[in-house]
């Protein structure tokens, strides 16, 4: 049965070569875009380098005090005061790391040349709970930071801007604003949407202008929470919780009485969802979830109406083999059944196509510069993907025409369908 | 095999109601070969197409090798119009897209029977009507002859009871009509099959075992 479905459907794709081709440039061009965007997500979410510890990991990256009135709120990522006097101080997490959130910096290389870098201060941890590689020296540790020592690793970009393309440099001195560090270790480059480890220049935190003078619950901080294993986040997210009533509420003045903080532990995801459409009562994650598979439906949606317009087209084309199958024994049901069968089966050689396009597109998105370090791949999961989108889009544009098809009177249908 | 009783037939259309078939009645036994003849317009195609449960009578009854066909849900239908019935157009109504030996076996398509057996049954039909050397083909390379010969072949490869021709030598010239009656003939008194012909020619209508006529949608004695 599938082979005669596969041969019918061939021999259609081959019959009408201009509705063949508008049809797998729509399918394709669609499921290359949806691809690539998978891709994309899996990106920004898959625990890929340096954060593969991700799923070990819960974040703390905002605070939020509200003020009595309910009218006004302070956000802000965490400070040094309430990093250090509760956070650092949990029992159940494994290991805690914190860093500063990406800020950029003008510099000027040895030649004159001026360059614009990101730049994050953290403790030494941070090197545990993030592996990066290091293709020359090592990170600075806890004795450096306790020693005050003016160190700083770099990232392979940087090191080729600021010195020379690939040349040794630990040990060489990288001024920024005017301070001079000693780079003790040169790391492969993460894209900036691993926008809690990448940056170009890593200082560690105690060298952070005023920051031991920092009294604040929020300021600058991102912190890492790790776990043992994933079971052990439940925990450290209830300890987490158990803390912030402690936390004592800073005075206000006239204008703003601060009454209630707000912060969470989040997991990679969930903290990513709670800044575009979470909020302190819950993470969004859900919203954002149904944002996304929305976007994709609506975008699949419009080539899909297209595609319908075709295949009804094409059901006149056919009305005398409805005809036909029907008279010799095919049901509404089996016909309906055949119909979606090949929508799909010309949707995953739109897919096939659209893996081959979406390579390409990922390859010059990856070597095009917008995203520097940018790695999307297409993986098992991107190509999962891919295949339900394919199903899915075969399903919307061709359920709708093969209902229609299969409900046609035989007699009617014998006479070319009128 | 089939009965008919007070079977009327009627198109609507907002303005206008035209009766097709008026209080037609026939009973055919089971190896009977008969023809329906009239004029253009006068029912016959239809009146074929409620035997073959193609389509339904506005009134009367229906039975099939002693069912009675009334409010059959879809899928039933189906299955009893494959078990039971075969189908010969006169505008053969082959799918080009699928070569002849895939034509044939379309009604087993709807059967739960392997591929194996499949190719097997429907190579053994296009032997019986003279053209298992076309089994490649597809249909835009046969003549009309062949054509229908591929149509009979499909039409016989389920082995059904009942086998309904509709003008079945009507794109034919008079010999190669003569030699597709000559078939049907042939699976009539072999394999006992019943069959039901309409068709024009008088002549071919006259080889059959029982005429009936129809004018005006009403039978005529």
């Amino acid at each position: 049965m599938f082979k005669n479905y596969l041969k019918i459907t061939f021999a259609i794709l081959r019959r009408r070569k201009l509705f063949t081709f508008i049809s797998l440039f729509g399918i394709s061009f669609t499921l290359t875009v949806l691809i690539v965007g998978v891709a994309f997500m899996d990106h920004l979410f898959a625990p890929k380098y340096p954060e593969l510890q991700r799923n070990h990991i819960l974040y703390v990256s905002r605070t939020e005090i509200r003020d009595s009135g309910g009218t006004g709120a302070n956000n802000s990522s965490v400070g040094r005061y309430f990093l250090h006097e509760y956070i650092l101080k949990m029992k159940t997490p494994e290991k805690i790391a914190f860093a500063t959130a990406p800020n950029t910096i003008n510099a000027y290389s040895p030649n004159g040349t001026k360059l614009r870098l990101f730049y994050k201060h953290t403790d030494a941890n941070f090197w545990e709970l993030n592996n990066f590689d290091f293709v020359e020296g090592k990170p600075y540790t806890q004795s450096n930071i306790d020693n005050s020592e003016k160190v700083m690793v770099i990232n392979e970009n940087t090191r080729d801007d600021y010195f020379g393309k690939g040349l040794p440099v630990v040990g060489k001195s990288f001024e920024l604003d005017n301070i001079l560090y000693r780079v003790i270790g040169v790391v492969r480059g993460s894209p900036i949407t691993r926008f809690f480890s990448s940056s170009d220049v890593y200082i560690p935190y105690n060298l952070k202008p005023g920051d031991a003078l920092d009294k604040d619950i929020g300021g600058s901080y991102i912190v890492m929470l790790r776990g043992k294993t994933s079971e052990d986040l439940e925990k450290i997210k209830a300890e987490f919780e158990s803390i912030i009533p402690k936390v004592p509420i800073p005075k206000g003045d006239k204008y703003f009485k601060p009454y209630k903080l707000y912060s969470e532990a989040d997991s990679y995801i969930k903290g990513f969802s709670r800044q575009f459409v979470g909020n302190r009562y819950s993470s969004g994650v859900n919203l954002f979830y149904f944002l996304i598979f929305s976007l994709a439906f609506l975008f699949m949606s419009l080539p899909a109406i297209n595609l319908i317009n075709i295949n009804m087209n094409r059901i006149m084309e056919r009305a005398s083999e409805i005809g036909i199958r029907k008279a010799f024994g095919a049901s509404s049901q089996t016909l309906t059944f055949q119909f979606i069968i090949e929508n799909i089966i010309v949707s995953l050689i739109g897919s096939v196509l659209a893996i081959f396009l979406a390579a390409g597109a990922i390859y010059y998105i990856n070597h095009c510069g917008i995203i520097p370090y940018a790695d999307l791949t297409i993986n098992w999961k991107v190509l999962i993907w891919g295949i339900i989108f394919s199903i899915a889009f075969g399903l919307l544009s061709g359920v709708y025409p093969a209902w229609r098809m299969s409900k046609m009177q035989v007699v009617d249908a014998l006479k070319g369908g009128d | 095999m089939i009965s008919l009783k007070n079977i009327n037939k009627t198109y609507r259309t907002s303005t206008v109601e035209t009766l097709a078939l008026n209080n037609i009645s026939i009973e055919i036994n089971q190896g009977e070969f008969i023809s329906i003849m009239g004029p253009s317009g006068c029912g016959k195609s239809t009146l074929l197409n409620i035997m073959g449960l193609l389509d339904e009578p506005t009134k009367g009854e229906i039975k099939v090798c002693d069912e009675t066909i009334q409010n059959f849900p879809d899928k039933k239908l189906a299955h009893f119009r494959n078990q039971k019935l075969g189908f010969i157009f006169q505008s053969y109504h082959l799918i080009n897209d699928l070569p002849v030996l895939d034509n044939v076996e379309l009604p087993l398509l709807y059967r739960n029977l392997s591929s194996k057996e499949r190719t097997r049954l429907a190579t053994e039909a296009l032997q019986r009507v003279g053209l298992s050397n076309r089994i490649k083909h597809y249909p835009s390379q046969l003549s009309g002859g062949q054509k229908q010969r591929v149509a009979i072949a499909r039409a016989i490869v389920g082995n059904p009871s009942i086998i309904l021709a509709d003008e079945p030598t009507g794109n034919l010239d008079s010999a190669m009509g003569n030699e597709i009656l000559e078939i049907l003939i042939e699976l009539n008194k072999t394999s006992g099959t019943t069959i039901v012909m309409v068709t024009h020619d008088e002549h071919m209508a006259r080889k059959t075992n029982r005429l009936v006529r129809l004018f005006d949608g009403s039978q005529v004695f």
